[in-house]
Parts: structure tokens; C-alpha cells; sequence
């Protein structure tokens, strides 16, 4: 190598960049953009609006169409009414219910919400543990599991953490100035939160809204389970499987579901533009904090309370189920038992082993590209590198069944080298979803790494004799170790509880993973305990994972604190 | 705007802490109608303290603060009308410049005509009618914090906090803003308090200063008054240079450890005891050793110099001491190099004692 100036680049570099992008075209672009082109196409190939017409006839698909919508902007609703109050006190109030509710922003993320929606429908449901109590106590029943309000219902507790999460970060980043310039201009209480906290903290509180909209609409498991197929996702779903992959309806949701993705994404970049709104600055703190005062304390613990045991009823039903011998038509399983677990351990350790086998390596691949599209955007003045990101993140915006369906159809009849398989019947495809749906994670994780690092470091490493790949390798990945970490793990949890794509994908029992299994099991009333079991294991396993990684993040993070530099770029 | 009604500020006996920590020690000062005050101090010495209370933002122990006699300890911040210009402006930025000065007057509920007419005079006596519609992030920091100055005004206020309004802008732009806000004072005739650590600031501009140390008011007074006459040596330290020699007074001798002794003039006798005296750079004569007269002359050696234009500033050692000594610096005067021996001359009627 003779190049030694720096933020040239490289062949390897542009080598590097090429093989992404080939990898991205590959497995995200093409069959994208294959499933928008089948839905527009005629049988002779040319292009037709007669699918989306011929959809719209169908009074199904009409219902279908507006229930995802309906759903989708209720699950926002009800999250953002559960979120909003939660935040507000955290930010506001002095008081040991916050850590309450950081528990509570976690609690839900640790368990996907399709093997929590059981457990809802039989605490829950019309003949669940509290419409049992509530009609033998009052004479009256919540319809909360009906239909569409079931799914409403379990997603806004799935999804809100999300909310609530982007809600405090943005909440903390407004400078107490900011407030007492309105209250010294005569501003107070409410109307103080309408015109400044409120606006300020708007860019957090779309971001969350916006991805909890997107979330639920890609959400398939959920309604499934619920036995609700009158939505979008389930249709594409049962068109796909049981007309199958030829029918162009299948299609033509599908591109409707990217194209509210895509809306939720681009209005909430429309209102996100040009309001970066972080006030603080040096030398001052966030919003003044209040003690509260008795009655306050009485509602804000009540409200965290009421939450907190929404929050944890799809858990402890999903362990009372998976320990119960007979649970139906009572408050409580009648008697219990551990035959589900063994089961479970006879029937499942290939699934086990799968989930770990898939999440791992698509993991691994995600923080290998996440580290390098970082490098190449943040570190070299690659042309065009900035569309990597772009192509990255689109995965964003596409859902599991979308991806899914594409690669059925991109991949139909590709033949695996060197084995006697088709591609699209492998685990190797399922593997790859994970891997492309769970990139954008690991992509903003080892970007925030890396942009937290001073170029200085690199440079005074190649000003003592190392060159670019030697500095990659002691000084930048060591340094980065966190982020990457923290990418690793975000990818593998979410990927070990993703269903859409893998519902989709998994063509034999013996290449399911553990979300099929449960998915599978909770299919019929005999399986549901095992299913619950596989569900507690899955839970066990992905809150281990976190739980270790947070430890070694944390003392990792112990180790680097010496490092003043960290905080110059922050 | 038409000149405002000037009121009268009496903080009585205000005292505050922070858990254990007193910020504010039995701090009193009456500020005058229509005056420019300053509060100066380091920093922890609890000026923007007694500001924020002022502006109700942090309540005190004890003590009152009353606007033209009446008490206003218990009123909440948003009640007061007194405004106050933050030093990072707080300008919000989800609005437009028109949005942010209006802020006040929607919250006073005034009919829409009243507040655009009200707005657009406000923006105009700070030279920023054009810009109402620009967003707070489009300006310099000199606009920024000539709208945050707009939109406090607006409102009309009793009294104008500014707290360290000057120390985000770049050097030559304070010196220019800090003219054109005893300007807008002196127009609005508002009775204005202004936080400051920096002590050439608040001489410059005000027309008395108080001197806080750790939550104490060492001395309040004009500009002069503190630099002629400083109470103590924390004042005399603070409010522009001077040198403090520590010794003691015997029989009309001054006795110093580190320059030796020589009798004290009749002027400034006094009884025997430790004291300290302070004399100012610029009030010493430097000669040549064989020219010097005047009653105090110390013999010494130039150890350092730096030429300041104006004038020249020299470190003279003499004894184990090291005084500094300014020099008007005029066209062919012959200066001395370090290593020169000098006499320091000091003039009695400069000498300020200060009784350990």
C-alpha cells in the first residue's frame, strides 16, 4: 500500500463497498422490487392496474385493508395514552416510581407479541380470568379481546415501550431554560406543556409513533394467532400459502403494506425536518424536577401500577399456561404440572438449536456490514456511500411477509451449489430475512460507535506507522467493541422472536426455529401449554442474552472511562 | 415603546442554601428606579442566585424582595412580569422569530392587533424588523440574543434581569452589544439588573455595582467608588489590579517580611498593628535610580516586561515581593529592560490600607 493520505480510498475499499451492495441488491432490492413489478403486470408482462382493481372488488380485501389501517392508528392511540403519562413523570417528578418505569419500557420488548396474545385471551378474553370476575362480581364484561380490539389491544402493551422510550430521551434534552423563559414570560401548567414542553419533545414522541405504526402494521403473528385474518398481513399470508405464489393479490398487499410504511416513514420525516431540537447546552440541566405532591404520588402510582400489571399479564399467563394442566373457562389452570416442559425437551432442542444457528449468523453478518458501511460512510469519501445506508435502512420500511414473499418468488427454482436443494426450501434464506430485516439496528448502533470516536485516534495510529487495516483492526474495532456488542445483541433478540418472515419461509419441521414451533403449537387447544413452555424458554433465553451482554457493555464501559476523549465528540 | 415606569427593588435580608451549602448569606441591596445595576462576582459566588430568586425561579430561606414596597417573595415566577434574558437565550426553536417575541403577550391574553403592532415595535427597537419570520437557528448569535432581548421587552416588564447577557458573543461584538443595551435601558428608562463575572463589564455600563463573594455583599457602589475605594482586599483584588503588600505598623514605620521597612508619610499614618497596604499599577512612578524623589521609594529590579500599547506593564522585584508597575507609554520615553535597577515610587495619596 502506498496511499497514505488520508480519507482517499482504497481499492478495497471501493471493493468492499461493491460486494454490500451487491449483497443488498441481492437479497433486499430484487425482490422488492420483484413483488411491486408482479403486482403490476399483466400475464404477457406488461403493466396493469387490473390486480389492484380486481382487489378492491373483493369485499374481503376492502375489510382487510381498512381493519390494518384502523388497527395500526388505534395500536398508536392507545400506546401514546399509555406512554405519555409514563414519560411525563419520569422527566418531571422526583420520585422512586421512575425506575418503575424503566422496567416497564423493557418488559414487553423481552417476549415477541404473538406468544403473549395466548396468555391475553385467556386472562382477558370473554371467558378469561377477569370477565369470569368481573360478570360473577358485577354483571358486565370487557370486550378487549373481541376481534380487532384483541389485536389493538395487545399491540399498543407490546409497542409502547417505544414511545415511551424516545418520549423521555427527547423530554430530557430540553434545557430547563427553555421552560423558565415561557414561565417568566407569564406561561404556567398546562398551557406551559401545550406550547413548549410538548412541541419540544414532538420529534421524539413521531419517531416512536412512527415506528410503532410500522410495527403493528408488519405484524403477523399477532392477528394469527387471534385468529383474526381479516387484516392485511394475514391475508398476504393465507393467499401466498394456500392460492399460492402465482396469485397476484398476494402482491398486491404486499406493496400496499410497503407503501404505509413507507407513508408513516415519510410523514414523520416531514415533520421531523429541520427540528433537531437538542437545547442543551453547556453548564445547564434538563427540566426542573418536583417532588410530588400526596395525591399526585397516589395517581402516578396508581397509573404505573395499572401498567406495570397489564404490562406483565401476558407473562405470568404465558408461565401459569405453560405450567397448567386444563386452563379454560377458569380464573386459574386447575392444576399443575410440568409435563409441557418435558414435552417441550423432547419435541424441541432442533428448534433451540436452530434459533441460536440462525440468530447467531445473521447477527454476526449484521454487525460484520453494519461495521463496514459505518467505516466506508463515516471514514472515506467513497462516491455514492451514502446510498448504502440508504439501501440498509430501506429494510425499515419493508415487512416480514413482503421480504418473504420476494425471496419466494426471486429465488423460485434456484438451486442450492454443491447440495441437492432448491434455495428457497433452506434455512439458509430464513437466515438471510434475519439478516437484511435486522440490519438497520445493527447499522445505527456501530454508526453511533464509531461517530463517538475522534478521527484523531485513527489518525495518531497512522502517523506511528499502522496502516489502514492494521488501524481497523487495534484501534477502531477494539474501540467500537460496545456498539458492536450492543449491535450483536439487538439483532440476535428481535431475531430469534421475528415470525412474519420466518412463518413464511419454513418449509420443514426440521428447520424450524423456536417462533415457528410456538407458533405452531399454539395452533390447537392441546398444544397450547407445550407452546407456552417453548414461549417461557424463548423468554428465558433472549432475557439472559440481554442481561449479559448489558453486563459486559457496562464493564467494558468501566474500562474505557479513562478515555477522555470519548467525550470531546459526544 | 414609550418609556416604562420605573420601579424600585429592596431585597432585604435574603437568605437561601442548597441542602447544607449557603449560596446566600443575609445578602440586602436596594436598587434605585430607572437604575442599571450590576451584580458581580466570581462564579459560585451566588449573583445568579439572587437573580433567579428575583425572578422566582428558586424561593429563599428567608427575606423578601419587594417592587416598590410590595412583597412579591410568593409569587410564581409567570405572575411577576419582571423579565429576564437568559445567557443561552432560550429561544425556542419550534417558532418563528414573530412566534417567540409574541410568546408573552398571547400568554396575556391581548387582542391579535395589539400583539402584532406590539411585536413589530418590540423587533424594531433591536433593529430585527426584518427577520420575524426566520427561525431562531437562522441567526447569528448577536440576533438571537437581540430577539431574546425583543422578547422580554415585549411584555413591558417592571424590571429587566439579564443574566451574563454578553458571554456567548465573541469579543468585539460585547463590547458593541453592551453599548447598545445601556442604550435600549436608557430609552426604555427600565430599572435593569444585570449578572456579570466580568468586572471591566459591569464598570463599564452600570451605574452602581454590588460585589458578592460567597453569597456575601462585600460592597456596593459606582464604578469608581469600587475601584477608588474598595473595602477590603477580595474587592480591591477583584475590581481591576493592585498590589498587596501584608506587614505591620510600628511607631509610624512600615514593617514588611518582604521588602523591609521605611516610615509611612503623615498622610496615611495610622495605629500600630498588622495591616495591609494596595497601591495600583498605574499610580507608581518607575526611575532610574539616581533621579527618583517622593516620599516612598522602594529600591527593586525589573524581572519582567509586556508592552500593552497604552502602556507598559512591569513586574518589579524588590525584596522577595514582586510589584507590578504601569507606565504610560509615550513616543521616544526610554523604558527599562529587565535585569534594570529602578526605584518605585508610590504616592501616599493612592495608598489604601486594609486592616488584617
Amino acid at each position: 500500500m502506498t496511499t497514505t493520505v488520508h480519507r482517499q480510498f482504497t481499492f478495497t475499499q471501493a471493493a468492499i463497498a461493491l460486494a454490500i451492495a451487491l449483497f443488498l441488491m441481492l437479497f433486499l432490492i430484487v425482490p422488492v422490487l420483484m413483488v411491486i413489478y408482479v403486482a403490476f403486470a399483466n400475464p404477457d408482462g406488461g403493466l396493469t392496474l387490473q390486480h389492484f382493481a380486481s382487489f378492491f372488488q373483493i369485499s374481503l380485501m376492502r375489510e382487510s385493508f381498512w381493519n390494518s389501517l384502523i388497527v395500526a392508528t388505534l395500536s398508536v392511540v392507545f400506546a401514546s395514552l399509555i406512554a405519555l403519562p409514563l414519560a411525563y413523570f419520569t422527566v418531571r417528578f422526583e420520585f422512586r416510581g421512575a425506575l418503575l418505569i424503566q422496567t416497564l419500557g423493557i418488559l414487553p420488548l423481552i417476549m415477541p407479541p404473538f406468544v403473549g396474545a395466548v396468555a391475553m385471551q385467556l386472562i382477558f378474553g370473554r371467558s378469561g380470568s377477569v370477565n369470569l370476575l368481573l360478570g360473577e362480581w358485577f354483571g358486565f364484561n370487557l370486550p378487549v379481546m373481541q376481534g380487532l380490539n384483541g389485536v389493538i389491544f395487545v399491540e399498543a402493551l407490546h409497542y409502547f415501550p417505544f414511545i415511551l422510550m424516545n418520549l423521555v430521551v427527547s423530554l430530557n434534552n430540553i434545557d430547563s431554560s427553555m421552560e423558565e423563559s415561557a414561565q417568566n414570560l407569564g406561561a404556567s401548567g398546562l398551557r406551559l406543556f401545550r406550547r413548549i414542553v410538548f412541541p419540544l419533545a414532538m420529534p421524539g414522541y413521531i419517531a416512536g409513533a412512527a415506528l410503532v405504526f410500522i410495527k403493528v402494521f408488519d405484524d403477523l403473528g399477532t392477528p394469527l394467532v387471534l385468529n383474526v385474518t381479516n387484516m392485511l398481513a394475514p391475508q398476504a399470508y393465507l393467499r401466498i400459502t394456500s392460492v399460492g405464489i402465482e396469485d397476484p393479490i398476494g402482491y398486491v398487499i404486499s406493496v400496499l403494506m410497503i407503501g404505509f410504511s413507507l407513508f408513516a416513514l415519510w410523514a414523520s420525516a416531514l415533520v421531523l425536518r429541520g427540528r433537531d431540537y437538542a437545547t442543551m447546552q453547556r453548564g445547564y440541566s434538563g427540566l426542573a424536577k418536583r417532588r410530588l405532591k400526596p395525591w399526585q404520588t397516589v395517581i402516578a402510582y396508581g397509573w404505573i401500577i395499572l401498567v406495570l400489571l397489564l404490562v406483565l399479564s401476558p407473562h405470568i399467563g404465558i408461565l401459569l399456561l405453560s405450567f397448567g394442566n386444563i386452563w379454560s373457562f377458569s380464573v386459574l389452570p386447575d392444576s399443575f404440572t410440568l409435563d409441557h416442559y418435558k414435552t417441550v425437551a423432547q419435541d424441541s432442542p432442533r428448534m433451540v438449536w436452530n434459533t441460536m444457528l440462525y440468530c447467531g449468523l445473521a447477527a454476526t453478518l449484521d454487525i460484520i456490514l453494519g461495521t463496514a458501511i459505518a467505516y466506508l460512510i463515516l471514514r472515506t469519501k467513497l462516491p455514492m456511500r451514502r446510498s448504502l445506508d440508504f439501501m440498509a435502512s430501506a429494510a425499515l420500511a419493508i415487512p416480514g411477509v413482503v421480504l418473504a414473499i420476494g425471496y419466494l418468488r426471486t429465488f423460485r427454482g434456484v438451486q442450492l451449489p454443491f447440495m441437492d436443494e432448491l434455495l428457497t426450501s433452506s434455512w439458509i434464506l430464513i437466515m438471510l430475512a434475519y439478516t437484511v430485516r435486522r440490519l438497520p439496528y445493527a447499522l445505527r448502533s456501530c454508526m453511533a460507535a464509531m461517530q463517538q470516536m475522534h478521527v484523531s485516534l485513527e489518525e495518531a495510529a497512522e502517523n506511528l506507522g499502522a496502516s489502514k487495516q492494521r488501524t481497523i483492526y487495534r484501534i477502531v474495532v477494539p474501540l467500537m467493541a460496545g456498539g458492536i456488542l450492543a449491535g450483536f445483541v439487538t439483532s440476535f433478540m428481535t431475531a430469534a422472536v421475528e415470525l412474519s418472515a420466518t412463518i413464511m419461509l419454513t418449509t420443514a419441521q426440521n428447520d424450524a426455529p423456536m417462533s415457528y414451533g410456538i407458533y405452531l403449537y399454539m395452533q390447537s387447544a392441546a398444544g397450547r401449554g407445550p407452546g407456552a413452555a417453548l414461549g417461557v424458554l424463548a423468554v428465558v433465553i433472549v432475557a439472559l442474552g440481554t442481561y449479559f451482554s448489558h453486563r459486559l457493555i457496562r464493564s467494558r464501559a468501566a474500562d474505557q472511562e479513562a478515555r477522555p476523549l470519548q467525550k470531546i465528540e459526544v | 415603546m414609550d418609556p416604562l415606569r420605573k420601579v424600585r427593588v429592596n431585597i432585604s435580608n435574603v437568605s437561601m442554601s442548597y441542602g447544607q451549602t449557603p449560596v446566600l448569606r443575609d445578602v440586602s441591596v436596594n436598587i434605585e428606579p430607572g437604575e442599571f445595576f450590576a451584580l458581580l462576582g466570581p462564579s459560585g459566588s451566588g449573583k445568579s442566585t439572587l437573580l433567579r430568586l428575583i425572578a422566582g425561579f428558586n424561593q429563599s430561606q428567608s427575606g423578601t424582595i419587594a417592587i416598590d414596597d410590595e412583597d412579591i417573595s410568593r409569587v410564581p415566577p409567570w405572575h411577576r412580569n419582571i423579565g429576564m434574558v437568559f445567557q443561552n437565550y432560550a429561544l425556542w426553536p419550534h417558532m418563528t422569530v414573530n412566534e417567540n417575541v409574541a410568546f408573552g403577550l398571547v400568554e396575556r391574553r391581548l387582542p391579535r392587533v395589539t400583539i402584532t403592532r406590539k411585536v413589530a415595535a418590540a423587533l424594531e427597537l433591536v433593529g430585527l424588523q426584518e427577520y420575524g419570520e426566520r427561525r431562531p437557528n437562522q441567526l447569528s448569535g448577536g440576533q438571537q440574543q437581540r430577539v431574546a432581548v425583543a422578547r422580554t421587552i415585549a411584555i413591558e416588564p417592571k424590571v429587566l434581569l439579564l443574566d451574563e447577557p454578553l458571554s456567548n458573543l465573541d469579543a468585539k461584538l460585547r463590547v458593541h452589544m453592551r453599548t447598545e443595551l445601556l442604550a435600549l435601558q436608557r430609552k426604555l428608562g427600565i430599572t435593569t439588573i444585570f449578572v456579570t463575572h466580568d468586572q471591566e463589564e459591569a464598570l463599564s455600563i452600570s451605574d452602581r455595582v454590588a460585589v458578592l463573594d460567597q453569597g456575601v455583599i462585600q460592597q456596593v457602589g459606582t464604578p469608581m467608588e469600587l475601584y477608588d475605594n474598595p473595602v477590603n482586599r477580595f474587592i480591591a483584588n477583584f475590581v481591576g489590579t493592585i498590589n498587596l503588600l501584608p506587614g505591620e505598623v510600628r511607631g509610624g514605620f512600615f514593617d514588611s517580611p518582604d521588602i523591609g521597612k521605611f516610615r509611612l508619610p503623615a498622610a496615611i499614618a495610622v495605629n500600630d498593628g498588622k495591616i495591609e497596604i494596595a497601591f495600583r499599577p498605574h499610580t507608581l512612578t518607575l526611575s532610574s535610580p539616581d533621579r527618583s524623589t517622593g516620599p516612598i521609594q522602594l529600591p527593586g529590579t525589573v524581572s519582567e516586561r509586556e508592552f500593552l500599547g497604552e502602556f507598559v506593564r512591569y513586574r518589579v522585584k524588590v525584596g522577595t515581593a514582586e510589584i507590578v508597575a504601569d507606565q504610560p507609554h509615550l513616543g521616544g520615553v526610554p523604558d527599562f529592560l529587565p535585569g534594570h535597577a529602578v526605584t518605585v515610587s508610590i504616592d501616599p495619596a493612592q495608598v489604601r490600607l486594609f486592616t488584617a
